[in-house]
């Protein structure tokens, strides 16, 4: 019995879309087999990995990243060109945290105010972020959509409760539109299709099938990924073929083992180790699964993983 | 590839003579198929049913342990490629690296760091399960001094020796044979003088060959020379490499049944910075090593990558509990919410999450539901109104908290009045019918 080279075929493909503009634009998706499997078919886009900053100061983040960008965090537009000019981001996700009603409360018309000076400051393609709040998201991301008219963002997150509103912003401004579900494969595909049967092309969706961090919960995103690309490429499932997105910093930077000290959980070793390796870890179980486009925060995890894409393509 | 039951069933005496324990040689061979049981229950099978049977009944990839003792580890014998569809059954072994040419102390040193490392997660103990001895020293005294150093300091892990010259492997081979020392390893140039060591000493033997072709011509040799337990090494060093050697390996072992390569495999990830090789053995992890060897064992990097394998290999056909109890998040005083869920673990991270993100300390109670989330074990009779006051009553929360008011799931809302009954002087109060509600709920009655 004599070797030969196990390939799978598909008949499937993931779609491709560009984000930005002019030469700063990037692209993500577009494979045709499984995560990094040369062997078998391409993968023209390599993964691509936004930093993520927000409109108000970090407060909540735990010390090791909140340290990353003390002299810039204060100021949105600085933190904005933080990313671009000194960690050489090829994205930049902007979430719009202070709109919550929980924090700042701030309104649509001061988010839009937030989107038009980083566009106005940075180059780099936006990902532009709501506060993850159903009602207000569905306003204050109308503002944001509009504001960034014409700058070809992706903006989000469209779900079950609000994609309405959203999707119609993103129609009108020509933007790409993230559409986000809850662990869940099936409820990941209804979304898409009420999506796209408002005449929003699957040609500009992102599929957020919600990350979960390493440790807490983890294999379910890995998982729903996996099924999820399986779906687009083996069984041909147009509904499934958006590229995917892994917000992962938001879920890793607050756990346990990215908070404690070494001094309560010696067994637990150097914390801010320990927090990098936290998100790169889980940001690489996400690129393994499928996900396309990753949103993170410590530079040193973002430079770790890019590393690893390196050598991973 | 694997035989169905009516398969086997023509294979069979079909005498129906009970012996076996099932009624029918038809429900025998059913059983057979799903490898429920072995063959050998049969008394009256024929030999060509045996050798066809056998050969087709044998695991696709083989198993067999790393190590001795109580901590010995399974590796191999996996059955699927994507952990949705059955489990991943046996964990990958993580080893430390050391060379030979390091002082004594260092070596002990290292060894006691791997002697050390177990942690409890989730109440699973994890650990660094093997030590790698490199042949560096280009001495084969010092080898075998090495290795029978490195054994004792760290007494109840594997031994790997990392070793392609004949005599100094031979030799430490023979002084820590008790430890049954995984061989490491055969290539083309020795493969007859190792596979001769690791039979006369019963020890498992890698096959060493650039890329998997020229790996199943290898282990097909070393087979043919009367080793079994065999472990691959494809030469893989970058992390495209090892995602794409380990795909093809494991293809070819469970699409094809390719019995060369059905096998577990070794992969080094030996990097200089600590982070990026935590990096690179995530990517092993993940994508079908059973051996990661790598250089260095920092206890954040230990904990991260215990927790990736522990993440990965849970079956995903039972729920992942968590343990029953009250769960303080944040520095809940006597008046902080106290709010109940079940023990299913996503509904724990989702909603102890949530309350997190609220930023308001509080106590949450986590019933043991079997695992099952709060609607299903509602409906399964698991988390009725009788055993939430139970489990209140014998938490001891009652001497903890000064005002005894209970937040219930909103899909729940129909206990709330046999609650009030059960729990005498408690005040049940309604919470949220989603877990995202959590954070405006709390602070509004802040």
């Amino acid at each position: 019995m004599s070797y030969v080279i196990p390939k799978e075929s598909y008949t499937g493909k993931v779609l491709s879309f560009d984000f930005g503009k002019d030469d700063r634009a990037v692209t993500v998706g577009g494979e045709n087999t499984l995560p990094f499997l040369s062997f078998e078919g391409q993968q023209p886009n390599k993964p691509v990995i936004a930093c993520e900053i927000q409109d108000c100061p970090p407060d909540d983040w735990p010390d090791t990243v909140k340290d990353a960008y003390r002299d810039v965090s204060g100021d949105t537009v600085a933190w904005a060109r933080h990313c671009q000019d000194v960690l050489n981001a090829k994205a930049v996700a902007l979430r719009l945290l202070s709109t919550h009603p929980d924090r700042d409360d701030r309104s649509a018309e001061d988010a839009a105010k937030t989107v038009r000076d980083v566009l106005a400051a940075v180059d780099v393609p936006l990902v532009i972020l709501g506060s993850n709040h159903i009602e207000k998201d569905s306003t204050v991301l109308v503002a944001a959509a509009e504001a960034a008219s014409g700058y070809n963002c992706i903006i989000g997150k469209a779900q079950e409760g609000n994609y309405k509103t959203i999707v119609a912003a993103a129609l009108a401004h020509n933007h790409k539109l993230i559409a986000m579900s809850e662990l869940d494969i099936n409820l990941a595909k209804q979304l898409n299709i009420l999506i796209t049967q408002m005449g929003f092309s699957k040609e500009k969706l992102i599929t957020d099938p919600m990350c979960s961090a390493l440790g807490y919960g983890l294999e379910y995103t890995y998982s729903v990924m996996e099924r999820i690309r399986l779906a687009a490429l083996a069984q041909n499932d147009p509904t499934m073929q958006p590229p995917i997105l892994g917000d992962v910093g938001m879920y890793v930077w607050k756990i346990k083992e990215t908070v404690a000290p070494e001094a309560d959980v010696p067994e637990w070793g150097a914390l801010r180790e320990r927090g990098i390796a936290w998100e790169a870890i889980t940001a690489i179980a996400m690129l393994l699964a499928g996900t396309n486009l990753l949103i993170m925060r410590h530079p040193a995890a973002i430079e770790t993983v890019e590393k690893t894409i390196g050598e991973l393509v | 590839m694997a035989l169905t039951g009516i398969q086997i069933f023509k294979l069979l005496p079909k005498t129906n003579c009970k012996k076996c324990g099932f009624p029918t040689c038809l429900a025998f061979a059913m059983k057979l198929a799903q490898g429920g049981v072995e063959l050998s229950a049969c008394p009256d099978v024929s030999e060509e049913a045996k050798k066809t049977l056998g050969e087709a009944s044998a695991p696709p990839i083989r198993t067999f342990d790393l190590g001795t003792g109580e901590k010995a580890v399974k590796i191999g014998g996996e059955t699927v490629m994507f952990r949705h569809e059955k489990k991943f059954i046996n964990p990958c072994a993580l080893a430390l690296n050391v060379k030979d040419s390091l002082s004594d102390e260092e070596l002990a040193e290292k060894a006691s760091e791997v002697a050390s490392s177990e942690i409890d997660r989730v109440g699973q103990k994890l650990r660094v399960d093997a030590i790698s001895v490199e042949y560096a020293s280009g001495d084969a005294a010092r080898y075998e001094a090495a290795a029978r150093l490195v054994a004792e300091k760290a007494p109840e892990a594997a031994i790997i020796l990392n070793c392609k010259d004949v005599s100094a492997a031979e030799a430490a081979v023979k002084a820590v044979a008790g430890r049954k020392p995984l061989l490491y390893g055969a290539d083309d140039a020795n493969a007859e003088a190792m596979a001769g060591i690791a039979k006369a000493h019963g020890v498992p033997l890698v096959a060493c060959a650039q890329g998997p072709e020229a790996l199943s011509v290898l282990t097909e040799k070393i087979k043919g020379l009367g080793v079994e337990d065999i472990v691959l090494d494809s030469g893989a060093k970058t992390a495209k490499e090892i995602i794409e050697h380990n795909t093809q390996i494991r293809r070819s072992a469970l699409k094809k049944n390719f019995k060369p390569l059905g096998y577990p495999v070794i992969n080094s990830v030996l990097r200089d910075d600590p982070l990026f090789e935590a990096s690179i053995a995530s990517v092993a992890i993940a994508k079908y090593a059973s051996i990661v060897i790598l250089g260095s064992i920092e206890k954040w990097k230990n904990l991260a990558l215990f927790t990736l394998r522990q993440n990965l290999y849970t079956d995903p056909q039972v729920p992942m509990q968590v343990e029953q109890k009250i769960y303080e998040i944040g520095e809940p005083g006597p008046d902080s919410p106290f709010m109940i869920t079940t023990n299913f673990s996503l509904t724990y991270f989702i909603v102890s999450g949530e309350i997190e993100n609220s930023r308001v300390p509080a106590r949450l109670a986590v019933m043991d539901c079997e695992g099952l989330s709060v609607l299903t074990a509602w409906a399964a009779g698991k988390f009725t109104a009788a055993k939430i006051a139970q489990f209140i009553k014998e938490s001891g929360v009652e001497n903890q908290i000064s005002n005894k008011e209970l937040i219930l799931p909103g899909q729940v809302a129909i206990l709330s009045g046999a609650l009030e009954d059960k729990l005498e002087g408690w005040k049940i109060t309604v919470g949220p019918r989603e877990a995202n509600a959590i954070p405006t709920f709390l602070k509004n009655r802040a």
